[in-house]
């Protein structure tokens, strides 16, 4: 199936739970959050939902950066 | 115990500290401990899907020692701010956003509009909403009314180093704010941070002025004890200012008269 991944298209077999979404990933779910078609997802939620052909998922963590980055 | 509040949470230093442009992550956590911070801002960004060989941010920060606190930097509208603190919240466990709302990529202002809606959005959520500004008392009203928890106009354009620009303003916002006032931008040196804080600010937030130093590590132990300084200065009440001398010592018994 087809999602799109931080903006971009991304093949992935599926549907899937987000948390086997993250391992398929090689991403440590505990340092980043997860947006599902506009819905921000609590850390509990990440092995109950499902991600579906067409959805849109954001994956996002801390990076440096004060007040804007230059 | 001079202690600083916001919200729910105290601190004992005033200065707060950014993540960004450091040279080395190893130098940043220096720089960290010599500040004597004890609040670090750090930017949502999107995980680089393609690239997982970059480490992460959080493996150099001690989050036992220090509070993160996720900021909305880079965000040009109030449903791209909004959406980010709520991903924000979900990467940090906590629910402090340091809002902005860019409007404009060339002065890096405040949307300040957008930046009203955004905490008119975020505060009913439960979220400790410290908005970053413009030195404009009427906004600072306005945030304050939306609920923001403290409020953090900027002494000059984010990384200009160009210091308070606008001290009257600040007077002004300082004497109507109810909420902690923390000056965010602007600051250069350490005098600029002395300054924000003998105004009467509450804190001072900064980035570039210490990355961006030749020795960022030293300069941010200098504005550890500038941020102290003029907070003491501030306190303790500076004399008014005269124009002409007044004489410190006795003016009676003079040899020759």
């Amino acid at each position: 199936m087809q999602i799109t991944l931080n903006g971009d298209a991304h093949e992935v077999a599926g549907p899937l739970t987000v948390n086997e979404l993250l391992a398929r990933l090689e991403i440590d779910g505990r340092r980043v959050a997860v947006e599902h078609n506009l819905v921000v997802l609590k850390r509990d939620a990440f092995d109950v939902t499902m991600v579906r052909d067409g959805d849109e998922i954001e994956i996002v963590n801390f990076v440096g950066g004060g007040v804007q980055e230059g | 115990m001079d202690l600083f509040t916001i919200a729910d949470k105290t601190f004992s230093s005033r200065l707060i500290v950014g993540t960004g442009k450091y040279s080395s992550p190893a130098v940043m956590v220096q720089a960290h401990d010599a500040s004597g911070a004890q609040m670090i801002t750090v930017a949502v960004r999107r995980v680089n899907i393609s690239d997982r060989s970059k480490e992460s941010l959080l493996d150099y920060i001690d989050t036992s020692k220090y509070f993160l606190l996720p900021n909305t930097a880079g965000c040009h509208t109030a449903d791209e701010a909004v959406r980010t603190a709520r991903l924000g919240r979900e990467a940090g466990l906590s629910n402090w956003v340091k809002l902005e709302v860019i409007g404009d990529e060339r002065t890096l202002f405040p949307d300040n509009e957008a930046l009203i809606e955004a905490t008119r959005l975020l505060v009913p959520e439960g979220f400790v909403v410290l908005p970053y500004t413009t030195d404009d008392p009427i906004v600072c009203r306005k945030l304050e009314d939306a609920g923001a928890a403290a409020i953090m106009p900027l002494g000059a354009p984010i990384g200009s180093g160009l210091g308070i620009q606008n001290a009257n303003n600040l007077r002004i916002i300082r004497e109507c704010a109810r909420v902690p006032l923390i000056v965010d931008a602007g600051v250069g040196t350490a005098s600029d941070a002395a300054l924000a804080m003998e105004l009467g600010a509450d804190g001072v937030l900064m980035n570039t002025a210490i990355a961006g130093a030749q020795d960022p590590v030293a300069m941010a132990e200098a504005m550890k004890l500038a941020v102290r300084a003029g907070r003491l200065a501030f306190l303790a009440g500076r004399i008014p200012r005269k124009m002409y001398a007044n004489a410190s010592s006795p003016v009676e018994g003079l040899v020759g008269r």
